[in-house]
């Protein structure tokens, strides 16, 4: 499997990518900004995805919602912020890609004059609200923030989540916003993709009208990891997981106990990256799977079980989840859980186990980039493999990863996962703390 | 430097390029069962899809969830295959299997990789023709659906959706969520399951539907070799009876009806009442009317009440079209304080599309062509195809359904707009569902001339 692609850095950093495929006459336009709320800092979380917000809300020369224009030209459109990274797109039909080009390249060159107090106040109600319904509002809305803080320090720039403190959230001043843009929002740290329905010269020619007048960032803006491999700035201070295990506790508007296991695993990328994601295939995907058969299938004991690898720029971290059957408590699953990662580190995983989870993932990369546009759609992934790894060919690499990972590989990444080496977290009905693990402290969100 | 760009005004694109939906071809096949296959042009991927036209609607008075629980039975064993045999050779092909029950319709599709095409589509026939149904396995099923059941009470948008459902349709075919009630669930016993499935999933009753990078000829090859002998059944499942014999759903049984959440900081919202059918002749009118009222981001009601007045993370508004009339609702989750505010504006908006208030040309403009311009994005992949023929199916749609959507939609004027809302949009017999903070909202409520409140309780009407 291959995705053809032609990239070319304009003068002032920023860095082009067009991919063509004429099934479709729509065309994506991806952009992503590499900068995220690991370029916070405590006290002062949840900025980065509050700025993306702004940057919907006008810019010099179009100083009204962003939304109204694509809309009609027969656009879709949307951004999101995570830890590492910022990303903003359009699909539009294959003759309004100067619109997208005008628009994405007015607010990376001209937001600033356009933004003001009024847009900031609304928008900060809007992010009060979307965490509202996102988070405190949702039976167990809360984990993340309890999981992240637990598993990396406070000096770790994913000790927070990327939606923010709300004391953070309300003590922010529109100066604020606009140093936020001044310090990030640059052609040379951005990356954009144009997928679909275009010709390559053509396309890159659209692109150099729009974004070559928008000068370069000072130095030092582009925030991730440089591209020659060593350390970014801004990497963990603290290398390493909680020293032995952290058993935390929360009550919550729930009906079933559920329990959270986590470790920090290798970063994106890294040695061990994708072998945890077969690991999490092993462990939880599917009916086959030796946690969904041991706890939902074979003792019933449990309502679901998932494990996911969480890749991200600076590390990653190992997520094994089970919500309890009705009248059960979450120890017993955590017997069961032990047990099973027992087994995988002792034999690890057999031929046939193994065979299955890696045909998953080529399929899964094949369904999704069937899109040329939107989240995970082609265009995203080539910004996601040039900004992560500078090259926006890394597809292959990326799938001969799963492909030599091989069983003892495998093995050696389940004997990670001691128990010494977690943060274990319950959530449990209001008044059931019984049903938790023994020994846990209360977690402190909100 | 190549020449700078004209910043003076936006570029406009105009219309869009000509895009139409793949032909679809019809036949049937030797077993009398429908195909249905739409050659795409995409990835490698091959998308079939199952479809018996018969859903939760489908579902006896008794036995709410009944459709959903066979459905979910589907993939637990077949006759020949124990679970972890039939979950290993699905693994094996990376095929992904989907089961999907609406209120008027199941669906089951296989996603697979073009070079296993016609091994996922044998291993399909397979799940949905000779499914094992053991004790053992329909026990655990169902208590895991028992399970959630329990978990969606927690669930404000869930307890909304079940709430506003049994509101507006009462005992009607339509007045139960798809997963049924935790008490229908803990009577049922596996015989209902294989009743069910004996009496509706015939492949008489089913159409296929074939979509990828394969010409029509490929496909029912395939097809006919996988369906091979297979005892089609008798297609009497094809009139879906119990929505039809139903008839219209009585008045709703409150106009007000409020679930306490304590504490919560955000009131979920579902405002409406029984609309359109989709096959309503309004359809294209509705769909502009939809576009300006709260069916896109640039719309009334998102506009004002997240882009003014920052009180949500947004709301839309949508007609479900169904069989037989769906609903209409607004939905949204807004901050506690500012529930009544916001429920007085939807239904002020809802009243004012139909006469005093009409959608103005350029929101009129702005709906027909994100709509029109949209269309091509609405079929880029080989599944979106698959849902877009099954539409047709569903709905016993003309062929030429999507070719007409353009010049229909660019045809709606103003007044077939004012005169759609009229018909359509009643917000003097709309429903309001609030789960919320009753201690906090209760005044503000009370000032909305809906009657009083009617209480309904998180864990639904049989309790447990």
């Amino acid at each position: 499997m291959t995705l053809e692609w032609t990239r070319e850095t304009l003068d002032n950093g920023l860095d082009v990518i067009v991919h063509e495929d004429h099934r479709c006459p729509i065309v994506a336009v991806n952009l992503w900004y590499h900068v995220g709320s690991r370029n916070e800092s405590p006290g002062r979380t949840g900025l980065a995805h509050l700025f993306e917000h702004l940057m919907f809300e006008g810019s010099l020369h179009h100083d009204a919602n962003y939304f109204t224009p694509l809309q009609e030209a027969g656009a879709a459109v949307n951004g999101s912020t995570s830890c590492d990274r910022t990303n903003y797109w359009e699909v539009v039909p294959a003759n309004a890609l100067d619109l997208a080009l005008w628009l994405e390249s007015d607010r990376m060159g001209y937001l600033l004059p356009a933004l003001t107090a009024e847009k900031f106040d609304n928008q900060r109600e809007v992010v009060l609200n979307e965490r509202r319904q996102q988070y405190e509002n949702r039976p167990y809305g809360l984990a993340l923030m309890a999981l992240m803080s637990a598993l990396f320090p406070p000096d770790h720039p994913y000790h927070w989540a990327t939606i923010g403190e709300v004391a953070d959230l309300r003590a922010f001043t529109l100066e604020d916003a606009r140093a936020f843009f001044r310090t990030w929002y640059h052609p040379d740290n951005a990356s954009l993709t144009v997928a679909g329905d275009v010709e390559t010269g053509a396309a890159m020619a659209a692109v150099r009208r729009h974004f070559e007048e928008i000068p370069a960032g000072p130095s030092g803006s582009r925030a991730g990891r440089p591209r020659d491999g060593s350390s970014p700035p801004g990497a963990p201070v603290t290398p390493h997981g909680p020293a032995g295990e952290r058993r935390l506790l929360l009550e919550d508007r729930v009906e079933l106990p559920r329990l959270y296991l986590a470790w920090r695993t290798p970063a994106l990328f890294d040695e061990g990256d994708a072998g945890m994601d077969l690991l999490a295939h092993v462990l939880a995907g599917g009916k086959t799977s030796r946690l969904y058969r041991a706890l939902v299938h074979d003792r019933r004991i449990a309502a679901d079980v998932s494990a996911a690898q969480g890749s991200r720029e600076l590390g990653g971290w190992f997520c094994i989840t089970a919500t309890a059957a009705p009248g059960r408590g979450l120890a017993d699953l955590d017997d069961v859980i032990r047990g099973e990662l027992a087994a995988l580190a002792g034999y690890g995983p057999d031929s046939d186990e193994l065979e299955r989870a890696l045909a998953q993932v080529e399929a899964q990369f094949v369904y999704g980039l069937q899109t040329v546009g939107g989240f995970h759609g082609r265009s995203d992934q080539l910004n996601a493999y040039n900004v992560y790894t500078g090259d926006p060919g890394f597809l292959g690499r990326d799938l001969a990863r799963y492909r030599e990972a091989g069983a003892a590989h495998v093995r050696e990444l389940a004997r990670r996962l001691t128990p010494g080496g977690r943060v274990a977290l319950s959530i449990v009905p209001a008044g059931e703390s019984a049903r938790g693990l023994a020994g846990s402290a209360r977690a402190e969100v909100s | 430097m190549t020449a700078a760009v004209d910043r003076t005004r936006l570029p406009r694109p105009g219309s869009a390029p000509a895009a139409r939906f793949p032909a679809v071809a019809r036949r049937r096949l030797a077993s009398g069962m429908a195909l249905r296959t739409g050659r795409h042009p995409g990835p490698p991927v091959v998308h079939w899809l199952l479809l018996w036209p018969s859903g939760a609607a489908a579902d006896p008075p008794a036995r709410p969830g009944l459709a959903a629980l066979a459905a979910d039975l589907l993939d637990e064993g077949t006759e020949a295959r124990s679970v972890l045999e039939l979950h290993g050779a699905l693994d094996r092909l990376g095929a992904r299997l989907g089961v999907q029950v609406g209120a008027d319709a199941t669906m089951v599709s296989l996603t697979t990789l073009e070079h296993h095409a016609a091994d996922g589509l044998a291993l399909l026939f397979e799940i949905v023709t000779r499914p094992r149904f053991a004790a053992g396995d329909f026990d655990r099923v169902r208590d895991l659906r028992r399970s959630r059941v329990r978990q969606m009470r927690t669930v404000p948008a869930a307890v909304a959706e079940r709430v506003y459902l049994e509101t507006l349709y009462g005992e009607h075919p339509y007045g139960h969520v798809g997963i049924g009630t935790d008490e229908a669930l803990s009577q049922m016993t596996v015989d209902d399951v294989r009743r069910f499935h004996r009496e509706r999933y015939r492949l008489g009753a089913a159409t296929l539907i074939a979509t990828g990078p394969l010409s029509d000829e490929a496909f029912a090859d395939m097809a006919e070799r996988a369906v091979g002998s297979l005892p089609a059944g008798a297609a009497d499942a094809r009139e879906p009876g119990a929505v039809s014999a139903a008839g219209a759903p009585g008045p709703p049984a409150a106009r007000l009806v409020l679930v306490d959440r304590p504490g919560a900081v955000q009131s979920e919202l579902r405002i409406g009442h029984v609309a359109a059918a989709r096959r309503t002749p309004d359809y294209h009118a509705l769909q502009v009317l939809n576009m300006v009222l709260g069916g896109q981001f640039v719309s009334r009601l998102n506009r004002s009440l997240r882009e003014e007045k920052g009180y949500t993370y947004g709301v839309r508004t949508a007609f479900q079209f169904r069989r037989s009339p769906g609903p209409f609702v607004m939905q949204g989750s807004v901050q506690a304080d500012a529930t009544a505010e916001a429920i007085r504006e939807v239904l002020d908006e809802m009243d004012g599309l139909g006469g005093r208030r009409p959608a103005t040309p350029p929101e009129l403009d702005l709906a027909r062509s994100a709509l029109t311009r949209g269309f091509a994005r609405g079929f880029e992949t080989a599944g979106q195809v698959a849902r877009g023929v099954a539409q047709l199916v569903q709905y016993d749609l003309p062929a030429d359904e999507y070719d007409r959507f353009v010049p229909a939609v660019a045809a709606v004027d103003g007044a077939a707009v004012t005169a759609a809302a009229a018909r359509h949009l009643r917000a003097d017999r709309a429903v309001v569902v609030v789960v919320g903070p009753a201690a906090q909202l209760e005044g503000g409520l009370g000032a909305l001339s809906l009657g009083e409140p009617q209480r309904a309780e998180e864990q639904g009407r049989d309790g447990g």
